[in-house]
């Protein structure tokens, strides 16, 4: 019968958009509000349509997830906190395909020599392609890449530029974003800690403690990180997460101007603000 | 017939010998070192080409392209890649001609495929065609300066001729490349252009009676019903264009008479880009070109390069588990680029984003998996020389990073299994329900945009519009590559060449890497453990040579054909990198489709072809 292959089709459109809310049904409008609920709209059992009401839920990216690099910096090791990994050894400038990494290798002022850590490290962000070269082939794990994708801002000339300071990230941030990352790189380097101080352990006659998850804290942690809580897991995660080694210091408003001085206090703050904005949403909820 | 016919794939040494029988004065072998295939004098091109067609059946024509060898013997050469319909390797030839006055003769007569080939070749080279029917340039526009692809050529913003550069380390002081060339002042005009005069000559018509970009031309039929010649210019900004494409058409009245396509709005001369950068810097650069199957684009580039390094003395080859990797990844992305084709199809047909939304939402969780895996949805820059990236992650699984995030965990092969042998089978049958019974489908679809087989195979049509034209020619069988001599699977074919057939042979073919992938499956729980990428190495020399890997593209045969030359340690730059092109070449025979049907037609039978711009103009 002609129009029989139209009225099928039909069949499947009435299915689809009556798929669509029978999940609102099952649930009884607990849809948006359970962690577990989403697990399943969002997995290979969902039916109709599953968008994502971004912003108000962002899908979490997985752990190799990349997007602009940042620069690992030391929080393990008290006596040189906030030091970078990174040693200028300028592999990720000439392995980056769009050549978006500019490093100022450092130098002794006395004797002109090169030292292993970068003076200035810029990125530029425009240019960077997220593919993710540098961070594969950095022999130090010294850089990452990031899982921060909202990065759009008003001035392209003045804020995507990023340098040294805007960059550094501790260790511990990188921990927290990619655990089983990060724990298989600690075991092929043989600690937590940077390649160089490994071997300098190993010619100390000591070894490094072997890398397990719960091993290598950062010092100082901050109260937030030791709260205890009682949500679902994932949550739990990014409370454990360890906050900023040190009390979150004001951010210097980055420029392009090259940022002086070797070795640089970073402090990052992202943990500490994350978690008051979480704690305000928490107070808005009860 | 109980017996299949026993192709005979002689190997290529005997057809050389043959050829060089025929034609003694003109053919004799390339010795170069890691260069295959012969060199034909130029004079006599033309004569041995048909001798190459006609008598050793080297029916299709799969690549035309130009190197430049400046420095090295100061001459251009055109490489031709030739096979057989029937399978088998290929006979590569080769004809060379002087810098200072490039010219060879076109062989458009023979394989009319090469047109747009060519035409490249004069864009980006500057090689004369004698005998090409029409040859102007095709990617860049007729006020350009120079062509760019030549070795001494420089680009706005050039800085050295090799990546890495200097400036970068160890004193990288940042600036921009604008900072230092302002825009607006890099550009150059030839010396003889006067850009108040610069016309088009196939805008002429366009342009000349209205200026309503429409000229009109009363036309005095038999017919009872008076038509008018119309020029119509459809796009480079038309929604059914798929990007930024432009036909030139001439109708009469509604029928097509005759349709020119423009292209290279979005040409950005991705092989010089490609020459400039390091061997491993070209990996993301492929995903750039036909963005929605990445995944395959790194498959042909990893192909080629493997090639050149298997001819040095240390080479470790992908283990196996990295290469049932490779094809689980390539499948997938041909599953995911025809949910696409098929979803377009429709849009383009009227079914405006219904079936579309249908199809992305099911390819979303196949990009799912390629993010926990690779890192990215669409870039995945994922394969290496001699593996992959990384092995399948144990689960699929995001950390909770910014605020409002959203958690999901699962294990990354229970979800490929019931991704494979539930959800994708489901909505393929889905899909298949949904439209291919549809009266309106069908009506808009069968009979339309017919390509016989022997104008495709004539046309270098690739993928599946080759097959829809009843020309089971498919790489992973014709030159098998990876894995694919163990894997079951039969080659979709369809017999009527029209838009109905073209949507159909994507279903069949999806059904097949369905059927790969369920191999796939146990192959990978059998082989964990093993290693993915054995050779990490940020800045690999590649052995001298010249190599062309072509794998199966959901769109077609995308060929890369890479030479490495200069240096003798093994340079670590391409000194040539060209990508032979589906969709672009694909595009050849769409105006030989379009002439007789409708404009309506057109856009169906573009939507069937299923372009990518990225690739189309690089």
């Amino acid at each position: 019968m002609y129009g029989q292959g139209i009225a099928k089709g039909l069949w499947v459109t009435l299915s689809h958009f009556i798929a669509t809310f029978t999940d609102d049904i099952r649930y009884a409008g607990r849809k948006y509000m359970r962690q577990d609920n989403f697990q399943v709209r969002q997995g290979l059992r969902s039916q109709g349509a599953f968008t994502v009401q971004y912003p108000d839920e962002k899908l979490a990216v997985p752990e190799r997830f990349r997007f602009v690099p940042f620069l690992v910096t030391e929080d393990q090791d008290p006596a040189r906190v906030g030091e970078d990994w990174c040693t200028s050894c300028g592999i990720c400038a000439k392995v980056c395909p769009p050549q978006c990494i500019w490093i100022v290798r450092g130098s002794d002022p006395n004797t002109g020599r090169p030292v292993p850590e970068p003076t200035a490290f810029f990125i530029d962000i425009d240019i960077c392609m997220n593919c993710g070269f540098c961070a594969e082939f950095c022999p130090f794990d010294a850089i990452k890449m990031d899982h921060d994708y909202e990065l759009a801002s008003y001035d392209r000339t003045s804020h995507h530029i990023h340098d040294k300071q805007k960059l550094s990230k501790p260790q511990s941030y990188w921990r927290a974003i990619a655990p089983t990352t990060a724990l298989e790189e600690a075991k092929d380097r043989g600690g937590w800690e940077h390649t160089d101080i490994i071997k300098a352990m190993k010619k100390a006659g000591k070894t490094a403690e072997a890398p397990t998850a719960d091993n290598g804290k950062p010092v100082a942690p901050t109260a937030a990180a030791s709260a205890p809580t009682t949500s679902a897991a994932p949550a739990a995660a990014v409370a454990e997460k360890p906050a900023s080694p040190a009390p979150a210091a004001p951010t210097v408003k980055a420029d392009a101007a090259p940022a002086g001085g070797a070795g640089g206090k970073v402090k990052f703050d992202k943990q500490a603000m994350l978690a008051k904005i979480r704690e305000k949403k928490a107070q808005k909820n009860q | 017939m109980t017996d299949f016919p026993i192709v005979e794939t002689t190997n290529v040494q005997n057809t050389i010998a043959s050829l060089k029988e025929k034609f003694p004065d003109a053919v004799k072998d390339d010795g170069r070192q890691g260069y295959s295939g012969i060199v034909v004098d130029k004079n006599k091109l033309v004569e041995v080409a048909i001798a190459i067609r006609d008598e050793l059946g080297y029916d299709y024509l799969s690549s035309a392209t130009a190197v430049d060898y400046l420095g090295i013997a100061d001459e251009m050469e055109m490489v031709y890649h030739a096979y057989r319909t029937s399978g088998g390797p290929a006979l590569v030839f080769k004809a060379q001609t002087p810098r200072d006055k490039p010219e060879i003769p076109s062989l458009v007569e023979v394989w009319p495929g090469a047109d747009f080939q060519e035409r490249e070749a004069y864009d980006l080279y500057g090689i004369q065609f004698p005998g090409h029917p029409n040859l102007k340039r095709i990617l860049l526009w007729d006020g350009f300066d120079g062509h760019p692809m030549r070795k001494d050529w420089h680009e706005a913003y050039y800085e050295e001729d090799q990546k890495p550069f200097e400036s970068r380390w160890p004193d990288g002081w940042v600036r921009r490349a604008e900072e230092l060339n302002v825009y607006g002042k890099n550009v150059h005009y030839p010396a003889d252009l006067d850009l108040a005069t610069l016309t088009d000559t196939s805008e002429e018509t366009l342009y000349n009676d209205l200026g309503l970009g429409v000229s009109v031309q009363q036309l005095d039929g038999d017919d009872s019903l008076k038509t008018d010649r119309l020029v119509v210019n459809m796009g480079p900004h038309h929604p059914s264009t798929h990007g930024v494409f432009r036909m030139i058409l001439t109708l009469d009245g509604e029928t097509i008479e005759s349709l020119e396509p423009v292209m290279g709005y979005l040409h950005r001369n991705h092989e010089k880009i490609g020459e400039r950068n390091s061997w491993n810097m070209n990996m993301p650069f492929t995903d750039r070109l036909d963005y929605i199957s990445s995944m395959s684009n790194n498959h042909g580039y990893a192909l080629a390069v493997e090639h050149l390094m298997s001819l040095g003395a240390k080479y470790l080859a992908p283990t196996y588990r990295a290469e049932c990797i490779r094809v689980l990844m390539v499948e997938l992305t041909r599953i995911v680029n025809h949910y696409w084709a098929i979803g377009f199809l429709l849009n383009d047909l009227g079914a405006f984003f219904t079936p579309a939304l249908y199809a992305i939402a099911e390819r979303e969780k196949i990009l799912d998996f390629f993010e926990a895996t690779a890192g990215s949805r669409m870039m995945c820059n994922f394969m290496r020389f001699g593996g992959v990236y990384k092995d399948i992650p144990e689960r699929i699984r995001g950390v909770a990073n910014l605020v409002n995030d959203m958690v999901r965990d699962f294990n990354t092969m229970d979800y490929l299994t019931e991704l494979i042998n539930e959800r994708i089978p489901r909505s393929i049958d889905e899909l298949d329900n949904f439209l291919t019974e549809s009266e309106i489908l069908k009506t808009r679809t069968i009979g339309v945009g017919y390509l016989p087989p022997e104008t495709a195979i004539a046309y270098s049509a690739a993928g599946p519009l080759l097959r829809a034209s009843g020309v089971p020619y498919d790489v992973r069988r014709a030159e098998p590559y990876s894995i694919y001599p163990e894997l079951d699977f039969d080659v979709a074919v369809r017999y009527n060449g029209d838009i109905y057939d073209r949507y159909l042979i994507r279903l069949d073919e999806m059904r097949e890497s369905v059927r790969i992938l369920k191999q796939i499956l146990p192959r990978l729980e059998r082989t964990k453990g093993e290693g993915v990428f054995g050779d990490k190495k940020y800045m690999p020399r590649i052995p001298v040579g010249e190599s062309y890997g072509r794998v199966e593209n959901p769109k077609g045969e995308l060929g890369y054909y890479v030479v490495s030359a200069g240096d003798e340690k093994g340079p670590q730059n391409p000194w040539r990198y060209h990508v032979r092109a589906p969709s672009f070449i694909n595009l050849t025979p769409l105006g030989a489709m379009c002439v007789g049907h409708k404009v309506a037609d057109i856009v169906a039978i573009l939507g069937s072809i299923d372009i990518v711009l990225g690739e189309t103009d690089r």
